[in-house]
């Protein structure tokens, strides 16, 4: 097991190299000046100059990238254009945020999906598989911003029933020891702090987790379509088994199997996803600081957290290949 | 709003003919409903100038328009106004024109790229391959809309840099996707006795190879002309879609519509339904296709 | 007990939480205070402050927070932008004009217990005039230049030329001596980034040394430690989430009505709408011109300011087009400027008939000459200039609002149809606002006609006549040297009546030149909830909260 995590943690490296080469030069051919874009709209050629100076880009182009791969090595990715704050500190700050709305999001995803496609797949072409088929095809084909906002204006401001941005109350002043808010009010025992923390996540949650759900929800109905009519589970009703074991120890363990591929291949998709679900409510996450940056073409910003999104992809994805490992030991041998 | 993940390879029925393919996607209720909305789709966006009377984007009405009132429906304007005092109908039905553009267009030239990498890599192999795969094990470890956004930053507000940005995401997906179903084949017999016969490389990859490797990458081309639609919105939403404020563009509609969401709800409805029934019509589509294309369906 | 050892106590509480796995301590956090006693004011603010030192910062999001917890020598009469005391009763100018004496106002300290003298105040003149290197950066002490032109040293020589000579402390007064006149000195010193800060929290907490990245804008001081005289006390500033103000039991002046005030950050314009009509918070600035009718619709305050602001279509001189006199008066007859303000801009907006607003001291009542809208004389002119049916470039910024432009994308279809109207054909160039399109219109001169405006900061014409028209900009492409000379000479006025009569004649001559034209004064306004009382609108935007009160 170790030496393959180690083996999957050597392949991330060439990609991170060949990311930072990108990032490299996608910078130097954006619109726009960068020296000037860090000294706002009053700069004076004078300034200019000096700021080339001093992050080297008067320097030739090949100097200038190891400069920065220099720079990276240390996880000094420069400051924001746009606020002047350490890329890695405001990084560290905001992915609490979009961490606790990820996992609210999927686990929402999983806890409705994994049902639903089983119970779909069950009474296959029943009401209720047409009913999660549809609203699983929903899902994917309703921008998510615009599920966000749909879901705001109805939840929030027609009906009240939910908050509509932020994370928690602020008049609340509750403690945050770990920046996951729910998780903060469980644990400091400030249990109004955790219900309403949870409350704010909610619409979010819903927004967030409904492309992954729709396709939780069709994976699953199709794999447990697809074990149910395997030799092994005929085997094991020929040989009398009680249905609720076929279905605990054969049906859903196996059927499982690609559900998590699918959730593990989804981790991306939710970071994009939370791009625009954190704009919408307001969440102050790594997504909606990502949509300020593009906003601003605040180019350190955007080149450290790619490459942050892109290690946590890779960590999410191994993490993904280990528990596959662990839920069918058949793949262990690859 | 990344694609719908991946299709898992699926193998293609060896040289078979289009033809029984047809006639099973004719027997799905899906497939047609999803084939109805595309036609129509279709033909709205050809005959777009026929069907009103108005130039899309034309800002006609300006005078009429309040920072909080837009005019609705009625007499001349079957839809009412949009917020900048077009006639609504017009932008829609143009828009039409717009998202088949830039999807198509977006399609095939991620398609056409990603299957020259896939091509190569699957057909030629050795260090070709790696090279390749490297390449597109980079394009996927961010997220396709990231990749969109970086590449539409530099390309500027031009429908072309939508197209190629949407167009880029792609890329890496259809590489793999055509790679690993070439590599399906390649100890295939009928390959092994195309090669025992001495058929030269590019013969066998291209004339024997590729005709069985297509059909995965048909689907997903048809799955990405639906996210197509969505993602031209999203980036509108990150203020890098098209350069022209009044362009009849569905997701640019969508979004400047949402300032008024309370006061003229259908300003942002109608592009917002507009958008998922065309995804919707492809997905249909490009789902049932993956199903009759499955040999395990067969029986079903 | 003091909040922070609440805090520090409850994040122990939390560790151990944590390490026995223990869940069901009971905390030690009081209930909100709602009610009789005070109460907080929830306010959505749009970003994170820039700083807490007042010094360092020139954005609006910044100066809302400092208007709270400082205090300048000179202040504004609470609605309007006038001069009045400040952390100085009164003030006298010498003959020569170059030297004004300042009564300090006596019994004030910081509220770290620091006494206000004569000492303390020149101390904070002295800290910004000896600033060098980094310090000098355009971005750090921006209104610092804008204002005193300069520094004791700088490598830049545009920068050593300055206006500030020296301060002499005395009894409860002091003088400060300026190297020249400066004919708005008494209403910039009521710009919050000259607010008076303790000497020794300034020293304490290095106020003046690099903080995170480098940056002196994130020092301790700057994030953590600002001292004034204000109303409010600063308590904590949880980056992107909230800034926490307490009131300041010490304060001189009208203590305030709420206990507390958190500026909460919500970054997008609809969700901060939203967040008050869901009552999550108590007010949020800058309504869209949108959702004035339906907030007041459903019972929430709209206050609006008075316009201190200009929104104006600039005319690139450098584009050969727009360089002959009769283009542009034909842009200008072609306009209907009443159009755009009720198609695009807040209720209530007034159209422009020069660069400065009503309100702005060097406004000029008479004499203007005017271009009201006439498309039949737009025609002729454009015929005569052989301009008919040419292609005109028309730059304008996306993803933005601005006090002066609400909706710029909307403005420009708006002018757009004016100028097609009249046989134009039009251009549209649309980038984001920062960088590209402040770098197009600043130092490109790839730019033709272009939305663009200002907010003034102080009651002078200097604020917009000065640093539009006060030297050959890449911006406008115009080069008058008569002009610029009678800017130069309002600025260097003696005081602010001899400086008015001066800028008012440079306002009317502007017009006959036309760079540009005056579109709109917009009304900016903020939203309150039905609960609140008691705030006061400043044309300056610069509200002190002292006056806020929440019922029940």
């Amino acid at each position: 097991m170790i030496a393959f995590i180690a083996r999957r943690l050597a392949l991330v490296v060439p990609v991170l190299f060949g990311l930072s080469v990108l990032l490299f030069f996608w910078v130097r051919l954006l619109p726009g000046d960068p020296a000037r874009a860090l000294l706002g709209e009053r700069a004076t050629q004078e300034g200019i100059d000096r700021v080339n100076r001093i992050y080297g880009f008067d320097k030739p182009v090949p100097e200038q990238y190891l400069l920065f791969l220099g720079r990276i090595a240390r996880g000094d990715f420069g400051a924001s254009i746009r606020t002047g704050q350490d890329v890695t500190a405001g990084f560290l700050e905001r992915f609490p945020a979009t961490v606790e709305l990820a996992i609210a999001g999927l686990g929402l995803a999983i806890v409705l999906g994994v049902p639903l496609g089983y119970l779909a797949a069950r009474r296959r072409d029943g009401l209720l598989d047409h009913l999660s088929v549809g609203a699983s095809l929903m899902g994917v084909v309703v921008p998510v911003f615009f599920l966000a906002y749909l879901l705001k204006w109805v939840f929030a401001i027609r009906l009240g029933w939910l908050p509509s941005a932020g994370r928690q109350d602020v008049r609340l002043d509750a403690t945050h020891p770990t920046g996951l808010f729910v998780l903060d009010g469980v644990l400091t025992g400030e249990w109004d702090a955790a219900w309403d923390a949870a409350l704010h996540l909610v619409l979010p949650a819903l927004a967030l987790g409904a492309i992954p759900l729709a396709i939780i929800v069709r994976i699953t109905r199709a794999s447990v379509l697809e074990v149910l009519d395997e030799d092994f589970v005929r085997t094991a009703r020929a040989k009398g088994l009680a249905r609720n074991v076929i279905r605990r120890r054969h049906v859903l363990r196996n059927a499982m199997l690609p559900v998590s591929t699918t959730i593990g291949l989804q981790a991306g998709a939710l970071l994009a996803g939370a791009v625009l679900t954190e704009t919408v409510f307001a969440l102050n996450g790594v997504g909606e600081f990502l949509f300020t940056a593009i906003n601003h073409l605040d180019y350190p910003v955007l080149q450290g957290f790619i490459l942050f999104i892109a290690v946590i992809y890779a960590v999410v994805n191994l993490l993904v290949d280990v528990s596959y490992s662990i839920i069918d030991p058949r793949a262990r041998l690859s | 709003m990344s694609a719908p993940a991946a299709p898992p390879p699926v193998t293609v029925r060896v040289g078979g003919s289009w033809r029984p393919v047809a006639r099973r996607l004719v027997r799905r209720p899906a497939a047609l409903v999803g084939a109805a909305i595309v036609l129509l789709f279709v033909l709205v966006a050809v005959f777009a100038p026929l069907l009103t009377p108005y130039q899309p984007g034309s800002a006609e009405w300006a005078g009429l328009i309040t920072p909080s009132s837009v005019p609705g429906p009625g007499p001349g304007h079957l839809l009412g106004l949009d917020s900048f005092g077009s006639d609504l109908l017009t932008q829609l039905v143009h828009g039409a024109r717009q998202s088949l553009t830039i999807g198509v267009t977006a399609t095939a030239l991620g398609l056409a790229v990603g299957s020259a990498l896939g091509l190569l890599a699957g057909g030629l192999g050795g260090w070709v391959d790696t090279a390749a795969m490297r390449l597109t094990d980079v394009m996927l470890s961010i997220p396709a809309l990231l990749l969109a956004v970086s590449v539409a930053a530099v390309m500027g507000r031009s429908p072309l840099a939508v197209m190629i940005a949407i167009a880029a995401a792609q890329v890496p997906v259809f590489a793999r996707l055509l790679r690993g179903s070439m590599l399906a084949q390649r100890n295939r017999d009928y390959v092994v006795a195309a090669r025992s016969l001495g058929l030269s490389r590019g013969r066998i990859v291209l004339g024997e190879m590729l005709p069985n490797s297509v059909g995965p990458v048909i689907v997903q081309a048809t799955l990405v002309l639906a996210t197509a639609t969505i993602e031209v919105a999203a980036l509108s939403f990150l203020g890098l879609g098209q350069a022209d404020p009044t362009v009849a563009e569905w997701g640019r509609m969508l979004v400047k519509a949402q300032a008024r969401l309370e006061t003229a709800p259908h300003l942002a409805l109608l592009p917002g339904v507009c958008i998922a029934v065309t995804a919707l019509g492809f997905t249909l589509i490009g789902e049932a296709l993956r199903e009759v294309l499955d040999p395990k369906n067969t029986t079903r | 007990m003091s909040p922070t050892t609440t805090r520090a106590r409850r994040l122990a509480v939390a560790t151990v939480a944590v390490a026995l796995a223990v869940t069901s301590c009971s905390s030690e956090r009081g209930k909100t205070a709602t009610g009789a006693t005070g109460g907080t004011f929830v306010f959505a603010a749009a970003s994170d402050p820039v700083a807490l030192d007042p010094a360092f910062i020139s954005d609006g999001e910044s100066t809302r927070v400092a208007n709270q917890i400082f205090e300048g020598l000179v202040s504004v009469k609470p609605g309007t932008a006038e001069p009045a005391p400040g952390l100085a009763t009164s003030w006298t100018q010498s003959d020569d004009g170059r030297s004004y004496t300042f009564q300090l106002r006596k019994g004030v300290q910081f509220s770290d217990g620091t006494p206000f003298d004569a000492a303390a105040v020149c101390f904070n003149f002295e800290r910004w005039h000896n600033w060098t290197g980094p310090l000098q950066a355009e971005n750090i002490s921006n209104l610092y230049q804008l204002v005193f032109a300069g520094f004791k040293t700088s490598d830049n020589p545009s920068l050593t030329n300055g206006i500030y000579q020296g301060c002499a402390p005395g009894q409860d007064a002091v003088t400060i001596t300026l190297t020249r006149s400066y004919g708005s000195f008494i209403p910039a010193l009521a710009i919050s980034s000259f607010a008076m800060q303790s000497p020794t929290a300034l020293k304490q907490y290095k106020a003046d040394e690099p903080g995170q990245g480098g940056d002196v804008r994130r020092n301790e001081y700057s994030t953590a430690h600002p001292t004034g005289t204000g109303p409010f006390v600063f308590e904590s500033w949880e980056k992107g989430q909230r800034v926490t103000l307490k009131a300041n039991p010490s304060y001189w002046g009208d203590k305030p009505k709420v206990d507390k005030v958190i500026l909460r950050i919500i970054p997008d314009g609809t969700a901060r709408l939203q967040a008050l009509q869901s009552g999550e918070v108590d007010g949020y600035d800058l309504v869209a011109p949108g959702d004035v009718q339906k907030l007041s619709d459903a019972k929430f305050q709209v206050l609006p300011r008075e316009p201190f602001n200009v929104l104006y279509l600039g005319m690139n001189q450098a584009d050969p087009l727009l360089a002959d006199l009769k283009v542009r008066q034909a842009i200008a007859y072609a306009l209907d400027k009443q159009a755009i303000a009720t198609q695009t801009l807040p209720p209530g907006t007034k159209v422009a008939n020069q660069f400065i607003p009503p309100a702005v001291n060097g406004f000029a009542a008479d004499g203007v000459p005017t271009y009201d809208h006439d498309p039949a004389k737009a025609k002729a002119l454009l015929a005569e200039a052989g301009a008919t049916g040419k292609t005109i470039t028309f730059n304008y910024p996306t993803g933005i609002s601005r006090p002066y432009m609400p909706s710029p994308e909307d403005t420009f279809v708006a002018i757009r149809s004016q100028l097609e109207a009249v046989g134009l054909k039009v251009e549209g160039v649309p980038e984001k606002w920062s960088p590209e399109y402040l770098q197009r219109i600043k130092s490109d001169p790839a730019h033709g006609l272009y939305l663009l405006g200002g907010t003034g900061i102080m009651n002078s014409a200097d604020t917009f006549l000065g640093i539009f028209f006060g030297r050959k900009t890449v911006e406008w492409g115009f080069e008058d040297q008569a002009m610029f000379a009678s800017v130069a000479a309002a600025r260097g006025a003696r005081n602010v009546t001899e400086q008015g009569a001066l800028y008012a004649k440079v306002s009317r001559d502007l017009m006959t030149l036309l760079p540009g034209i005056p579109v709109a004064h917009p009304v900016p306004s903020l939203a309150v909830a039905p609960k609140v009382s008691g705030y006061v609108t400043s044309p300056l935007a610069a509200e002190v909260w002292n006056t806020v009160q929440i019922e029940g």
